[in-house]
């Protein structure tokens, strides 16, 4: 038995704005560039998307079965530049064969710097979620996948999660197999599932590259992938940017095709299901506990946590910012308190990293900004204007 | 492989860029056992005492000829010419002028400009005619030399070096390091002008600085753009550990601009940002190392500006002292209007400091680790100084990867590539 968990991650930073020492409004967001590439990415990805899986899932009729993790801000940008994409993700809430996972709702690195902080943007998120498509999320994603123990142990005592998701990464797990469930060590419900990284990356990465051995990747072969999973696994979590379809990977290398045929490849071996990650969570039991005391993360081929914290530049700039933290709960301005938390957003940081700034790659696809020096400055020109801010609020309330 | 090299001037007497190019390019070709004949322009009555020895003092119409130990594959030829790197025909005139006082002191009684160069002796009375007066001796002497190509760098040597090849029958290759556009912006000097697309034109291959440079080449110059190969500088790494820490106790930040004070260079802007920075910044200053046409009115321009006390002028700096600028700088700002290349940000950051640099420069297509800026965006130069000034983990960030980066950047390379081209001239013939 081999089923297969789906689940696409789902973001867009709010970018900021070319915002100089000699700024001193408090408008630090590109409202513009936003929007226009939230648009762009509406046309290229989440409609034509979502208008696929939509359709899949009616031919399946119930068999087929998806799991998304929307993240705030991008929601907060769709409502306001692209709502037709909110109503499309609702049509797909409405089928019962999407879940909607909860992470935190800034997309920020807060379970690293303040735990209260952390909580609540989870908190947040999953009130959001459950008011936009009326779901309670069960299972927790933290942003890029980072995790450990502790990470586990917190969220077990939130109460109301049945999982949690991380990178099957080879360095925590060894010879075991990511194609099962564990359980966290120190947790005693709480579940673990692992994210298949080979044969996630063989979608999300490797799809349309024509060095690569497998190319062209065909419904067909990736069905005998997943099917040679039986008998030595039970699940296979394929986790992934939802960006790569039409974004990441264009149109016209076939990638909505790839999607569109898969599900009935898959299906065609009796042994193989589609499941959500909380269905994951109930049918199967741990078969061991994976034990993870340093940080873990998706990001790059160290799975670790350099592409945000890596430099000296991005520690300097997280640590002002998570020090203004008792500061801006003191003064309870909601704009203040909206700001701060939009550029705890771990883009910001990414931006900043050097790791791989001269070879030039997926560091810099992403990237707005023309180097990390150039998003350090812009990043703390706005964060001394938020601090001035703070300084002037608690002044005027004293 | 045998390069008769039409170059410019030698450690001790280093004035900018050009000498550092021609020095460290040699060098290299020298490690490279690729001989080398440096024919180079040089005032027999130096004030300068130098610590070569010249073989033939006393030559007056044709060359001098001395060896530099360590340099075993090069001879140097000097032909007594007042000819200097950035000279300008004004400047050539003034320089004349000078020289003629002084031998009025020497000789007593008058030594008119005409008598000079009527009588042709020396050097002429104006540049132009000096430069083709230089490619004369300097056919002159290779006539008596033994090559296989003829290496031409910046404009003054061009002719010598079409007169040479054409006397030789060896392929040409002319060295771009700068054009008249860089240096006059849109007020170019006709004369000048012909001199260097005449070079380019009659050139086997023209090897410049930068794709910034190369553009400037087809399009101002109309060379095709397959006999323009491109070569960046590269940095001598400061070995001179030696120099005893500055013991200089400051307690504000300084600001370096070093180069020559000229439009090319964009002084105006690197004052237009020290006003701004200024305005939220108060224990900085600004200081102008270097000399150049445009230096009184950038004196004035500071003071006009009312920022004339947190702006120091310290001249040209030359050996140690510029070591020593470099040990007291927080952040070096060249603002360039248009730079072919820019050692110096190369050799800021070899003394581990940060760099803003122009985008309009051939020095950044190789710098990663450095902030860029477009020369005229003030406001940009000033957030960026700022915030280095502001923020030690972006400082301390730049000078840490930006030394490294440097240290990848190395003459040997830039003298590889040079051969591999000497070969493609030689095998097109």
């Amino acid at each position: 038995m081999a089923s297969i968990c789906f689940y696409f991650q789902v973001h867009q930073p709010l970018r900021l704005r070319h915002y100089t020492v000699f700024d001193k409004n408090d408008q630090y967001f590109d409202d513009y560039k936003n929007g226009s590439i939230c648009r762009k990415v509406a046309n290229k990805c989440y409609l034509p998307a979502n208008r696929l899986l939509l359709d899949t899932i009616r031919q399946f009729e119930g068999r087929f079965k998806i799991a998304y993790s929307i993240t705030g801000v991008l929601l907060e940008q769709l409502q306001r530049y692209s709502p037709e994409v909110i109503s499309t993700f609702d049509a797909l809430a409405e089928t019962g064969c999407v879940e909607f996972l909860a992470e935190t709702y800034y997309h920020s690195l807060s379970f690293l710097y303040s735990r209260d902080e952390f909580v609540e943007q989870v908190n947040k998120h999953a009130k959001t979620i459950e008011s936009l498509f009326g779901q309670k999320p069960k299972v927790f994603r933290n942003t890029a996948l980072i995790y450990n123990n502790d990470l586990a142990g917190l969220i077990e005592s939130m109460g109301r999660f049945e999982a949690i998701i991380t990178e099957g990464a080879d360095h925590i797990l060894g010879y075991r197999s990511p194609n099962f469930v564990y359980s966290p060590k120190g947790c005693s419900k709480l579940k673990l599932l692992l994210k298949n990284y080979s044969l996630s990356d063989d979608i999300a990465f490797r799809f349309s590259n024509r060095d690569w051995s497998q190319w062209p990747l065909t419904a067909d072969k990736f069905a005998q992938w997943v099917n040679s999973v039986n008998g030595n696994g039970n699940v296979v979590n394929l986790f992934m940017d939802y960006e790569t379809f039409g974004e990441h990977q264009w149109k016209d290398t076939g990638i909505f095709d790839f999607m569109r045929h898969l599900p009935e490849q898959i299906l065609k071996h009796p042994d193989n299901d589609f499941k959500t990650p909380s269905e994951i969570a109930q049918s199967f039991q741990p078969v061991g506990t994976v034990d993870v005391p340093h940080l873990i993360s998706w990001a790059d081929t160290e799975r670790d946590l350099s592409a945000w914290l890596g430099n000296a530049m991005q520690s300097n700039a997280i640590h002002e910012l998570y020090r203004l933290e008792n500061k801006i709960k003191k003064i309870n301005d909601e704009k203040i308190t909206a700001d701060w938390r939009k550029l705890q957003t771990s883009d910001h940081f990414y931006y900043m990293c050097t790791k791989y700034f001269a070879d030039g790659d997926v560091h810099k696809y992403f990237n707005p900004y023309d180097s990390p020096y150039d998003s350090y400055i812009n990043f703390m020109n706005v964060l001394g204007n938020l601090q001035s801010r703070c300084s002037r609020q608690t002044i005027a309330s004293a | 492989m045998k390069v008769f090299m039409l170059g410019w001037e030698f450690p001790p007497f280093i004035s900018g860029g050009l000498g550092t190019a021609c020095y460290g390019l040699t060098k290299a070709m020298d490690q490279l056992d690729i001989k080398v004949t440096f024919c180079l322009p040089r005032m027999v009555s130096s004030k300068y005492v130098t610590h070569v020895k010249l073989l033939s003092p006393n030559s007056q119409r044709s060359a001098a000829s001395f060896k530099i130990d360590k340099l075993k594959n090069v001879t140097f030829r000097t032909i007594n010419s007042p000819l200097q790197p950035y000279s300008t025909p004004d400047t050539y005139q003034q320089r004349i002028e000078e020289v003629l006082r002084q031998k009025q002191k020497t000789h007593g009684g008058s030594v008119s400009l005409t008598d000079t160069a009527l009588s042709g002796a020396d050097y002429s009375g104006d540049m132009y005619a000096e430069v083709h007066r230089y490619a004369a001796l300097a056919a002159e002497l290779a006539a008596n030399e033994q090559f296989d190509i003829v290496h031409a760098h910046d404009w003054m040597t061009y002719p010598a070096g079409i007169v040479a090849a054409a006397t030789s029958g060896k392929p040409l290759i002319v060295h771009v390091h700068s054009t008249e556009f860089d240096r006059s912006g849109e007020n170019v000097n006709q004369m000048i002008y012909d001199i260097e697309r005449q070079g380019m034109e009659q050139a086997d291959k023209v090897i410049t600085v930068s794709y910034f440079a190369r553009n400037i080449i087809i399009s101002r110059y109309g060379i095709s753009g397959e006999k323009i190969e491109v070569v960046h500088n590269s940095v001598e790494r400061n070995g001179n550990w030696a120099l005893a820490e500055s013991g200089i106790e400051k307690d504000e930040k300084i600001v370096l601009f070093l180069g020559r004070i000229t439009m090319q260079k964009g002084p105006e802007y690197f004052l237009g940002a020290a006003k701004k920075v200024l305005e939220v910044m108060d224990n900085v200053k600004f200081v102008m190392a270097g000399s150049g046409d445009m230096m009184h009115r950038t004196i004035e321009m500071a003071a006009e500006l009312g920022i004339g006390s947190k702006v120091l002028f310290t001249g040209f700096l030359r050996g140690e002292d510029v070591q020593r600028i470099y040990k007291m700088a927080d952040l070096y700002v060249m603002p360039s209007v248009s730079e072919p290349f820019g050692i110096a940000p190369l050799e800021a950051m070899d003394n581990d400091v940060p760099v803003i640099i122009s985008k309009q420069s051939g020095v950044s297509e190789v710098l990663t680790h450095a902030l860029k800026v477009d020369f005229w965006d003030v406001n940009e130069i000033a957030n960026k100084i700022t915030a280095v000034l502001k923020y030690p983990p972006l400082q301390e960030t730049l000078a840490n990867y930006g030394n490294f980066e440097v240290r990848k950047l190395r003459w040997k390379d830039s003298a590889l590539k040079c051969a591999k081209i000497y070969e493609e001239a030689l095998v097109a013939i």
